[in-house]
């Protein structure tokens, strides 16, 4: 096998689980971030007050509508491109440094990003919450925040799980982006590793693997998240039949 | 529960509701003592179920008095077609005097049939979950569905399902329960398993107000019942007489094209 050489692989291990490492960072902590955002935003979402949902709808609506390497590249390069964060740099601020860091700017993207769609499914499945399941636990006398917490929304993140599994893949194919502003996540590492030895069949083939063994173990917890929080909605089991 | 029986629970005085310019209930009253099984019956469209889910506030009546338990819930003006809550907090005390078992059960559907129980009375009431598990066995065996209590809603038939929201709703251990049309939803060989279920808590002693399509039920186990016509009550009395000798035109057709 003259265009597949092993040995490119096994002498760029370290470099590979150093990419793969960095993807695994930047997609766990967006998307972690992102979910702890998404359900206050979600109940904003649907509030019926305008001048809550509104802007939500707006910020969703923007990055639900634009690419996310656009956004990554518009926080990394066009944030820095404002003279008064230029200043800002000079004069040492610690929190404008931060927009020099692409690990914090590729952060700052997925998380927005993320947090933009999740907070979409979440308020959907808000939405079809059947109204009889709220209306009792009105007629039982619980508050609107009792209600919130054990009712409303225990239902409906449970019914945003499938939708979430296949956000929490895509964010992960998704991260792949962030070799775009230097850093050197798992693509990164392929890239570097074809660059150096020409050998783009072995690092991105390999990049590849990775990915899908990730998203095969992701696949698998998520199937096992449906059995426990889903067992509500799944055919009935033999042992709950007849009285 | 502890009441002796001949004490008012509740009473509603002239209660008006509208949907702009649909006057659904054009000023409705009853009075409930302790003990009393009120059947209220009438034609679909007829307003019993509006006026049901006014008593417990689900509806927003127009004008008004509800007062349970010698407490009036404290309404202030509102929209043109409701009134609004004055203090919250009053009502959701209220609202757990006053259990309510829907047409369609309600049953939260992501608990367990025993969490569906232990629910309100650990997070309304305040007790203890031991307390609450202690309360739900045995409601549940009451209603005979103890053994299905980690089967979820969805699992069970329509029947059962029913049987649980009463369980849940005894649970509560409130002063009057409201049956919201319980029966309608069901399959018609389901029908009997609740209305078994529902007769023996009347035996009790228990104070209810049923809104129902079963005459058999009014007739055999209330001792009083409200036949509704376009929003006004046409007809009360008790069942036996009422039911085997309407006065009015319109309770002898809408029993003629309901004998069971």
């Amino acid at each position: 096998m003259d265009w597949f050489d092993l040995n490119v692989i096994s002498g760029s291990l370290p470099e590979f689980w150093r990419g793969l490492w960095v993807t695994l960072q930047l997609t766990i902590i967006s998307l972690a971030i992102g979910f702890a955002l998404a359900i206050p935003l979600s109940i904003a979402r649907v509030s019926s007050n305008p001048w809550v949902s509104r802007p939500v709808s707006a910020y969703t609506y923007f990055f639900r509508g634009t690419p996310m390497l656009v956004q990554l590249l518009l926080i990394y390069y066009g944030i820095g491109q404002s003279e008064w964060v230029q200043q800002q740099w000079e004069t040492g601020n610690s929190f404008w440094l931060l927009f020099r860091d692409a690990y914090f700017c590729a952060l700052l993207a997925f998380t927005l990003n993320t947090c933009a769609y999740q907070l979409e499914m979440f308020a959907g499945a808000i939405r079809n919450i059947p109204l009889g399941e709220v209306e009792a636990a009105e007629a039982m006398g619980m508050t609107r925040y009792t209600s919130l917490c054990r009712i409303v929304l225990p239902s409906a993140l449970r019914r945003a799980i499938p939708p979430l599994s296949n956000e929490v893949i895509l964010m992960l194919q998704g991260s792949a982006i962030a070799s775009a502003v230097t850093l050197v996540d798992l693509t990164g590492a392929a890239r570097n590793v074809y660059s150096r030895h020409y050998a783009p069949f072995e690092a991105f083939i390999f990049a590849g693997l990775l990915y899908l063994a990730v998203t095969f173990v992701l696949v698998g917890l998520f199937r096992f998240a449906e059995s426990h929080w889903l067992a509500h909605l799944q055919p009935r089991s033999a042992s709950a039949k007849k009285d | 529960m502890t009441l002796k029986p001949n004490t008012e629970l509740l009473r509603v005085e002239d209660l008006h509701k509208q949907y702009g310019d649909n006057e659904v209930l054009k000023g409705v009253s009853l009075t409930a003592s302790s003990g009393d099984v009120i059947s209220i019956i009438g034609s679909s469209g007829s307003g019993k179920s509006t006026w049901l889910r006014c008593i417990n506030f689900l509806e927003l009546p127009t004008s008004g008095k509800i007062i349970v338990a010698g407490e009036e819930v404290k309404m202030l003006p509102g929209s043109k077609d409701a009134l609004k809550v004055a203090d919250p907090r009053q009502l959701q005390k209220i609202r757990t005097r006053l259990s309510m078992v829907f047409q369609h059960f309600n049953l939260w559907g992501h608990m367990t049939v025993l969490q569906n129980v232990i629910e309100a009375p650990i997070h309304v009431l305040g007790l203890s979950r031991k307390e609450a598990m202690e309360r739900a066995e045995r409601y549940l065996e009451r209603v005979g569905v103890w053994k299905f209590r980690d089967t979820y809603p969805a699992h069970m038939s329509g029947g059962q399902q029913q049987r649980v929201a009463i369980a849940r709703a005894l649970a509560m251990e409130p002063e009057a329960l409201l049956f919201d049309e319980p029966t309608s939803a069901l399959d018609p060989e389901l029908v009997g398993e609740v209305l078994k279920v529902m007769r023996s808590i009347a035996e009790e002693g228990r104070t209810m107000l049923v809104v129902t399509h079963e005459m058999g039920f009014a007739r055999e186990v209330s001792n009083h019942v409200i036949f509704v016509h376009q929003g006004r009550v046409e007809e009360r009395g008790n069942p036996r007489e009422v039911l085997t000798r309407p006065n009015s035109e319109r309770l002898q057709q809408f029993l003629s094209g309901n004998l069971k």
